[in-house]
């Protein structure tokens, strides 16, 4: 007969099963910390584009509604989205090595289907509204947007990502409440909360 | 529960027949190599456990191809999922009662 603790060994197996099959836990800390640099260079690049040597918080004489400005800050977003992207991918194939597993699996699988639809959703919204005409909300709608794709695709992966999406949407918000200042809630959301929550993540799973 | 070694399911006291159930049942499906590389087991010996639960009818099994690799994905049944939560019921009252 099987004693009390093979009970209980069978009961931790399970759980770990669960969390394991379920979620992506190859996902680097490390690659968000250097995600949120790549997106505090790019803010710092555009803050000398337009506001330089103003102060971000102050008065200014360009605004970003010149096609050549927008193409510009596009082509900012778009390096550092496919700069943070690759290191994410790059680092979390390290680790998922060092784990001894593929990066590629159901748990990564579901959560890259769950990061794309808000995201792509958000991307294609925000195209269409700058095509309109309507700049302002574009900070506050890539923020909300983010912290909609990372609370959707949480449940695959460590609970910090939720937290990290709740943080968004809640900047996203306050940006659309101050216009204006779209650049300094861009680069708190997309440059130091990354940062914050990267190393929070790295010296919890990835020691 | 007055007796839970009733309620322990035979099929389900083997370990790795267990550790598949918990992930079919935490997952809507899966398929054979994320099986195979969460678990760290041979091919082998997952097919003979699948089939033990595909016996007992606690798991579906449906097969596709993905280009022409084939693809077999597996599911907790209604069955399974009932038979699998009786268990883990009975496995968390058996260690309540003997830590008494």
């Amino acid at each position: 007969m099987k004693e009390v603790q093979d009970y209980e060994k069978d009961i931790a197996s399970i759980r770990n099963m669960m969390e394991r099959s379920v979620k992506f836990i190859s996902l680097s800390g490390l690659s968000g910390v250097i995600a949120g640099l790549y997106a505090l260079a790019g803010a710092s690049y555009v803050y000398y584009l337009i506001y330089y040597p103003y102060s971000p918080f102050g008065f200014r004489f360009y605004y970003a509604n010149q096609s050549e400005v927008i193409i510009h800050l596009l082509t900012v977003a778009i390096i550092v989205l496919v700069l943070s992207i690759g290191t994410g991918f790059w680092f979390s194939h390290r680790k998922a090595k060092k784990l001894g597993m593929s990066i590629w699996n159901r748990a990564s699988q579901q959560l890259m289907i769950d990061l794309i639809i808000p995201l792509a959703t958000g991307g294609l919204f925000i195209l269409i509204l700058l095509s309109r005409g309507y700049y302002g909300v574009t900070a506050p709608a890539c923020l909300i947007f983010y912290g909609l794709a990372l609370i959707n695709a949480s449940r695959n992966t460590y609970s910090e990502v939720r937290y990290l999406g709740f943080t968004e949407i809640i900047l996203g918000l306050i940006s659309a409440l101050i216009p204006g200042y779209g650049l300094i809630f861009w680069a708190i959301g997309f440059g130091a909360m990354h940062i914050v929550y990267g190393a929070v993540m790295h010296f919890r799973y990835d020691k | 529960m007055k007796n839970p070694f009733e309620h322990l399911d035979k099929v389900l006291e083997h370990s790795v027949r267990l550790q598949i159930m918990s992930v079919l049942v935490a997952n809507e499906s899966y398929d054979f190599n994320s099986l195979k590389e969460i678990l760290g087991l041979t091919d082998g010996s997952i097919a003979s456990h699948i089939k033990a639960l595909e016996k007992e009818k606690y798991i579906s099994i449906s097969k596709s191809f993905v280009g022409k690799k084939p693809n077999t994905r597996y599911k907790a049944t209604e069955r399974g999922r009932t038979v699998f939560k009786k268990h883990l019921d009975a496995l968390e009252e058996l260690i309540k009662q003997q830590k008494k």
